[in-house]
């Protein structure tokens, strides 16, 4: 009786963050379809829009996993110097404000960047980075840290002792990777490339900037559109229900091709690697990882290098502005975590809504309900690190709940049969499992908040700018460089949030 | 939400102690920042009106009607500040903006009657500028000089979406307003020379700065930045014949509960006070040139005759066929 009491418990709180995630998505959404004037026509006339979206996203997922999977690899079995360093590093572009990343794209790969300057000098063509191209390569640049993390925790979760059997029966690299490796991707590559296909739904900035065009436009924009332009609620509405089915759908194919990977129990040994102990395999390893830290730390030297030159010109408000962006991340980081802690158990897919639906529409359905309440700029933080933990769920719950389910399924019995529950085994059988990959969680909440533009700007409280803004503001006044000097303070920022995080977690843990 | 609603009870009540009248006033995001107007015109306004001036700020001027729509009647703005003649007709069509009763004599071309009339009778102007493109005096010595030429040219350049940006709008309208029913040839004829379209000034401008394009869609008065606040000479505009305005106005909101002190602020925006810190916190001409004249190095407007712009009442229906040409133009 205790025990089915227990479990009861541990439901209910699941189900009470389920119904706190649902209502501060869906409601806000409903209160946006209230004030909706007209919903027809949506979809005959932005047909093309969700088009164009789809197949952007698609390929963007697509390329994202296909690249990360060898580079997991190479991370996973290989032991260099600078390795940890390299991993955090490679975390970077996720985090980064959108209009930063693209300055460092650009920086390498525009028009005046340096491949084109190479390319200049052996005569050749110049490559144009706008277009369908470019979206898609800015979408990799972003992602494929993020697939490459997800990924290697998978490496990582299989226990040493079955590459060490693996080794005895004398296996090839070819066999392992069918044995062992293939079973552990087949359970965690469609979830990778299901939440990079919905962020990528949801491209604005980048799809517009790197577009070319109007050909470029994606669902984003056009309730952006139906926002600012036309004041057309129930458009926007509608465009948001289309981007929420197409995440759906996306969530539906994800879990359906995911198979549980069932490794069994392991001694959390060091994982040596004697399959890829020869020259071939060493070599290849090699050649992968300088590839993907030279595409992905490239523009970032870039960004470092203009940040620097401006960094003299940073006004002291912009240093104001760290402190408010830093107390939104705190805050938004324990949400998070608190949340995702809650529903990685049970009602994982509830998790995920807040990348479904837009920012946008969250932000004016919130501003919908509390203006009549309250003043908005009262609540304007509060409301901004409430839908920046929102946005940052899904990566939490998505990388929380495939270990909590591991963990569940190997040690759940030991546990029921020690009597462990509620407290208890959160304390002493699941947090202390969880750690590097709760770690890894909040870092990434805290500096996806940190780059947060966010809703901020639509409760605006003048004297509580965050950073981004703060930047903008500066590009929006001419001063390009000063913007250039914030947009580098914000990239340290939350490089140092996520390291502290993601570190803090692996504490003590030879990984 | 009670002790919320409580918190904001608690606040209501320590002004009203105080007796300070608060005036608001809804603005964009670069009037508010340290280094635009706001600071500067809060500091002189509150010299003389015994009260505290705050401003809100809200993105750029069609997210500040979007805002303003969205609390309706019940909107806390006394004023609200950086709407621009494209959007004024769809203000005034709201209900939710006063009549200013006031019949100025500014320093804005008309293009519509006697220099100097100012005939809106919502909406008070405060600034002024012309779009234009903005490009590199060393790397592009001949630039175009009007769409045709651009079209055929190689110049590359860099434009805002009109869908998310009023320069994009205002683009839009300019090459309406110039080619009528061939604007959509006209773009068809430009789509090769657009390197990208971008949601916003701030990005557009960045490119360029980048050296992405050759050209980017700006003010008559981006330059001036440059030369005063960089030294640096190195940029220009490209004169276009005639180029279109963009006019930015103010208008008090009808709900107010301080209409006094809302009519004291649209008296004082045209005033020396007010006027003479645009030029170098907003980078555009004032709507009433200040006694001591423009700065040095700001340079003075485009001949008035060359001033082009869209009557206010006619914006939204020449929007929505230019926005039509532009996409199908564009997506080809």
């Amino acid at each position: 009786m205790a025990e089915r009491a227990v479990q009861i418990g541990q439901r209910a709180i699941s189900w009470v963050a389920a119904c706190f995630v649902a209502a501060l998505t869906l409601v806000p959404l409903g209160a946006v379809f209230w004030s909706a004037d007209s919903i027809a026509g949506v979809l005959t006339r932005d047909w093309g829009t969700v088009r164009f979206t789809v197949f952007q996203a698609f390929l963007s997922a697509l390329i994202s996993v296909l690249l990360a999977v060898p580079v997991a690899k190479a991370l996973a079995r290989r032991r260099f110097f600078g390795r940890k360093l390299l991993i955090t590093l490679l975390g970077a572009p996720f985090i980064l404000p959108v209009i930063v990343a693209v300055v460092g794209l650009l920086a390498v790969f525009g028009r005046s960047g340096i491949v084109n300057q190479l390319l200049g000098v052996f005569g050749a063509e110049p490559i144009s980075i706008y277009g369908l191209k470019g979206v898609v390569l800015a979408h990799v640049f972003f992602n494929l840290p993020l697939a490459t993390r997800m990924i290697l925790q998978g490496w990582q979760a299989i226990p040493g002792e079955r590459f060490r059997l693996a080794a005895t029966l004398g296996m090839t690299p070819w066999q392992v990777s069918r044995t062992l490796e293939w079973p552990m991707l087949r359970s965690l590559v469609p979830g990778a490339a299901m939440v990079i296909f919905v962020l990528c739904l949801s491209s604005f900035a980048v799809a517009l900037t790197l577009g070319g065009g109007p050909r470029a436009t994606t669902i984003e924009l056009a309730i952006y559109q139906s926002f600012r332009l036309d004041f057309d609620l129930g458009r926007a509405a509608m465009l948001s229900m289309v981007q929420l089915v197409l995440a759906g759908g996306a969530a539906a194919v994800a879990l359906a091709l995911a198979a549980p990977a069932g490794f069994g129990a392991g001694l959390d040994r060091v994982v040596r690697r004697f399959e890829a102990e020869r020259g071939a395999v060493r070599v290849l390893d090699g050649v992968v990882l300088v590839a993907a830290a030279g595409f992905l730390l490239l523009p970032l030297g870039m960004i470092v290098l203009s940040g620097i030159a401006g960094l003299g010109r940073v006004p002291d408000v912009v240093y104001e502005a760290a402190l408010v962006s830093l107390g939104i991340a705190l805050v938004s980081t324990a949400l998070t975590v608190g949340l995702a802690l809650a529903l990685a158990r049970q009602g994982e897919v509830w998790g995920y809504l807040g990348l479904a639906i837009s920012p946008m529409v969250i932000g004016t359905g919130a501003f919908l309900i509390l203006n009549p309440v309250i003043d908005p700029r009262l609540v304007a933080l509060p409301v901004t690190a409430t839908v920046n933990a929102l946005m940052a769920l899904p990566f939490a719950v998505r990388i929380l709940a495939p270990e909590m389910r591991a963990i569940e399924a190997e040690y759940g019995r030991l546990a029921d049969s020690l009597g462990l529950f509620g407290w208890a085994r959160m304390r002493w059988l699941i947090l202390p499992r969880l750690r590097k990959s709760l770690g890894f969680a909040a870092g990434l909440a805290a500096a996806l908040s940190m780059g947060d533009l966010g809703v901020v700007a639509l409760f605006a409280a003048p004297d509580w700018a965050t950073l981004p803004l703060q930047m903008y503001r500066l590009m929006g006044a001419y001063q390009m460089q000063a913007a250039a000097g914030a947009g580098l303070i914000l990239l340290c920022l939350s490089l140092v949030l996520f390291w502290i995080f993601d570190r803090g977690g692996r504490v003590d843990v030879d990984a | 939400m009670r002790h919320l609603a409580f918190a904001a009870g608690v606040l209501a009540a320590t002004s009203a102690v105080a007796e300070t009248p608060i005036l608001t006033v809804y603005t964009y995001d670069s009037f508010v920042a340290d280094w635009g107007p706001g600071p500067a015109v809060e500091k002189a306004f509150e010299e003389g009106c015994g009260c505290d001036l705050q401003f809100v700020s809200a993105g750029d001027g069609a997210a500040l009607l979007a805002r303003l729509k969205l609390e309706g009647a019940r909107t806390q703005a006394d004023v609200v500040l950086g709407l621009d003649t494209n959007l004024t007709a769809a203000a005034a069509a709201t209900g939710l903006f006063a009549e200013h009763g006031k019949t100025p004599v500014v320093d804005v071309p008309n293009p519509f009657g006697e220099a100097g009339a100012w005939t809106d009778t919502h909406f008070l102007p405060y600034d002024w500028g012309y779009f234009a493109f903005v490009h590199d005096k060393e790397k592009l010595p001949n630039p175009p000089k009007s769409f045709e030429e651009l079209a055929k040219s190689d110049v590359s350049i860099v434009i805002q979406d009109p869908r998310s940006s009023t320069p994009g709008l205002g683009l839009l309208l300019w090459v309406k307003t110039v080619h009528g029913d061939k604007a959509g040839e006209v773009w068809s004829a430009l789509a090769d020379n657009i390197v990208t379209v971008t949601p916003g000034w701030s990005e557009a401008y960045g490119l360029f700065l980048e050296g992405e394009a050759d050209m980017v869609l700006s003010y008559t008065t981006s330059p001036a930045y440059h030369r005063i606040a960089e030294s640096d000479d190195g940029k220009a505009f490209a004169p276009f014949g005639r180029h279109y305005m963009q006019i930015e106005v103010a208008g008090k909101v009808a709900g107010t509960d301080q209409p006094e002190l809302a009519d004291k602020f649209l008296d004082f925006m045209l005033t020396d006070a007010f006027q003479s810190v645009i030029p170098t916190t907003n980078w555009m001409y004032p709507a009433m040139t200040p006694e001591a004249g423009l700065p040095e190095k700001f340079g003075s407007p485009l001949d008035p005759a060359l001033a082009l712009l869209a009557p206010a009442g006619e914006v939204g229906a020449l929007r929505k066929q230019a926005l039509d040409e532009w996409l199908s133009a564009l997506s080809k």
